[in-house]
């Protein structure tokens, strides 16, 4: 198994080193762009939304990512220490329904195989997402 | 990011260019919410140069449009990469806005 981790802080300008770590593993994994675009995509959004819904938009608070790339999948694993989530509460909005916000959960479902979010203990969530890596890769 | 405006006759286009996410959204949000509050008969968004496109980049274009049709404008946008028309495809938005494959068609009957 190859595995990364790597802690950032709450704040939105750190999303990008989140999201090039994130396409490095996939690409070590032999993904191609398009697959590896929507994996960064979900992992990214998953960071968003503990800014913004665990944290409250604080920006010095702690977001742990970890990836670990396996034989036959990719998965990604973010703690964050803030507001817990019920996990039955997190749902995708109707698409229909047409307003700003709210994709974050139904781009994170779409893409990956598995979201779970898990309770932690004391404080935060703990967030887990796997994709199975495809067939026919590179690498 | 980068994004910058300009008058082309009708159409107030604005380009933008880079990677849009949640760090940097509000700026696009102010930029197109500012062009709809003088209500400007057609606001163009130029996407050809966009990297990357989270949900609040979207959420973003999706409040300029409402904006917008609120007052009788157009908003259109034009050169799509495939990177950010795979996000519209997963939002399932490519049917609600009018999407144009230039911007040369985008300014088309305006």
């Amino acid at each position: 198994m190859r595995r990364f981790q790597i802690e950032v802080p709450s704040d939105p300008a750190f999303l990008r080193m989140v999201r090039t770590a994130v396409d490095t593993l996939c690409a070590m994994g032999g993904m191609e762009e398009d697959g590896r675009c929507m994996i960064v995509l979900a992992v990214d959004e998953a960071c968003s939304n503990i800014i913004r819904h665990s944290y409250d938009g604080a920006a010095d608070k702690r977001i742990i990512c970890e990836g670990r790339l396996e034989e036959e999948t990719v998965s990604f694993i973010l703690r964050d220490f803030g507001k817990k989530v019920e996990p039955s509460r997190i749902q995708p909005r109707d698409l229909a329904d047409l307003r700003p916000g709210g994709l974050g959960v139904h781009f994170m479902r779409k893409v990956m195989d598995s979201v779970e979010f898990e309770d932690c203990g004391a404080a935060g969530t703990c967030l887990t997402m796997r994709k199975r890596l495809p067939a026919n890769r590179g690498g | 990011m980068q994004i910058e405006t300009k008058v082309m006759g009708k159409a107030t286009l604005v380009q933008v260019s880079g990677e849009v996410d949640m760090s940097n959204s509000p700026e696009v949000r102010d930029t197109l919410l500012g062009l709809a509050k003088k209500k400007v008969p057609a606001i163009l968004v130029d996407l050809g140069g966009v990297t990357y496109m989270d949900s609040s980049g979207i959420a973003t274009l999706v409040e300029g449009l409402q904006e917008t049709l609120g007052y009788g404008g157009k908003f259109r946008l034009a050169s799509l990469t495939p990177k950010v028309k795979q996000v519209f495809d997963l939002a399932r938005l490519t049917d609600v806005f009018e999407i144009f494959s230039d911007l040369a068609s985008a300014q088309e009957g305006l």
